[in-house]
């Protein structure tokens, strides 16, 4: 399996020769942003960070301070379907060019990435220190007021891996795997 | 409070938050086996196998949801619950601070972090007597993603059928297939028959506390627990629902007298990264043994 080599910010153009199924290394950048932060962008409220081209992470990492810096100890995804009602605005309105997370989004998801431009690449839940080895530096945070999961986290990334799982051109791991096991779930109950 | 108990109790949930107990180990090895190379499948286990050994080498949390703080403990008739329940506070402070605890314990309604795991449920503390005279602490952390895709329901269902042994297996596979991706897979299931809303999904949570590798005493339990397994991994979820044959690591049924005109089937969804612990305290509160 190749793997495609990714540095942030991406272009409209990258993102959309993305394909479900493709092995990514990203380098750069990554914004962690979840749960709380997601509802405040739906409330209008200005996102601390330009995020055109960005990569928005869900994570909630685990930060512990050594002197003024701040250490990433455990950085896996976390679960992306709550983030379904907002995602496709933030695509819209601020311009992200990819979402890391986990057990994939829905159809309002998979259409924003048509519509604007995005992909959604699957990190392996549950491995925060795969992933965390990954992160080399944290630059910052903002919104700390919400509480360091739920805090905007400024990571700096070295060939962090993920598995392209929604697509630009109406591509879903997700959508498939749901339509075959519930066809197969069903056919056992009988 | 004694200072030996807090670090007993830091210890354990050093080595709750960072390795995985060994029979959780051998079935994700196991599994690793069933998947064909270069699948997605095959790399989701092959990053949890390395997601493993990280997080033991480098003692950091195994996954970065350090999930519900929950404590099963047994005690001697007469032991001083409440000054066990003000060390394992103090512990999990202290653990936090170090990094083996995220900052998880939120106010429902004003959305403010505590910031050291300690508030109204954290940590959850379950106590029960028992009649030897030692003190044996079960911590499992149970991260918020597995905890969420967690179901109860209610037999008969028109969907999922009656109360009987069909009736449950159906409302256990659908568990399994509404949770999909979201609580990391392969998972583990915890599932209580009957008893209440919330003595059905204690005793869920209980059977996690149970050997990977035991075997059901109730020979009917046992092969339900089977069934499930077999047919969940027949699904095609597979790891991450990604796609792939191993979907369930195990699946542990207990069961509850209910009341004649309830049936509940409660389910407690583990994900991939099992961190349950326990250890058996010596007269000095130090470690005298490891339970997984």
């Amino acid at each position: 399996m190749a793997v495609i080599q990714l540095q942030t910010p991406l272009t409209e153009a990258v993102a959309r020769s993305l394909k479900v199924g493709d092995t990514v290394e990203i380098t750069g950048r990554l914004y962690t942003g979840r749960d709380a932060a997601h509802h405040r962008l739906h409330h209008g409220e200005k996102p601390p960070v330009d995020l055109g081209g960005a990569i928005i992470y869900h994570c909630g990492p685990v930060m512990v301070k050594e002197g003024d810096r701040w250490v990433c100890r455990a950085a896996g995804p976390t679960t992306s379907s709550r983030e379904e009602p907002y995602q496709w605005e933030v695509m819209r309105d601020h311009g992200i060019r990819g979402v890391i997370g986990k057990g994939g989004m829905g159809p309002k998801t998979l259409d924003g990435c048509q519509k604007y431009g995005c992909v959604y690449l699957h990190a392996i839940g549950g491995a925060a220190q795969v992933c965390a080895e990954r992160i080399t530096r944290v630059d910052g945070v903002d919104w700390m007021d919400l509480g360091s999961p739920e805090a905007i986290w400024h990571l700096w990334a070295e060939r962090f891996p993920c598995i392209v799982t929604m697509d630009s051109h109406g591509g879903s791991l997700h959508k498939e795997v749901l339509a075959a096991s519930t066809k197969a779930i069903e056919a056992m109950r009988a | 409070m004694s200072d030996t108990l807090i670090a007993s109790l830091v210890e354990l949930i050093r080595r709750t938050s960072t390795i995985l107990p060994a029979d959780v180990v051998r079935a994700v090895e196991a599994a690793k086996g069933t998947e064909e190379s270069g699948t997605n499948a095959a790399y989701a286990l092959d990053v949890i196998g390395c997601n493993i050994g990280l997080a033991k080498d480098k003692s950091q949390p195994l996954c970065q949801d350090t999930g519900s703080i929950l404590f099963y403990v047994h005690t001697p008739v007469g032991y001083d619950q409440i000054a066990f329940e003000e060390a394992a506070i103090a512990a999990v402070k202290q653990a936090t601070a170090k990094g083996y605890l995220r900052q998880n314990s939120v106010d429902s309604i004003t959305g403010a972090n505590t910031g050291d795991n300690v508030g109204p449920g954290f940590p959850d503390m379950h106590f029960h007597q028992w009649r030897r005279d030692e003190v044996e602490v079960v911590l499992m952390l149970k991260g918020g993603g597995c905890e969420n895709v967690g179901a109860t329901y209610t037999l008969p269902n028109p969907k999922l059928g009656g109360r009987d042994l069909k009736g449950v297996e159906n409302a256990i596979l659908d568990c399994v297939l509404n949770a999909q991706g979201q609580g990391c897979g392969p998972g583990i299931l915890g599932v209580g028959i009957g008893g209440d809303r919330v003595s059905g999904m204690a005793c869920a949570k209980s059977q996690l506390l149970r050997a990977l590798d035991d075997t059901n005493i109730d020979p009917v339990l046992a092969e339900l627990e089977a069934t499930v397994v077999r047919k969940a991994n027949q699904s095609g979820i597979g790891p991450m629902g990604f796609g792939g044959k191993t979907t369930l690591l195990g699946c542990k049924v207990g069961k509850l007298n209910r009341v004649p005109a309830s049936y509940f089937v409660s389910i407690s969804y583990m994900c991939w990264a099992f961190r349950r612990q326990g250890v058996v305290l010596g007269a000095d509160a130090g470690i005298t043994r490891w339970l997984y």
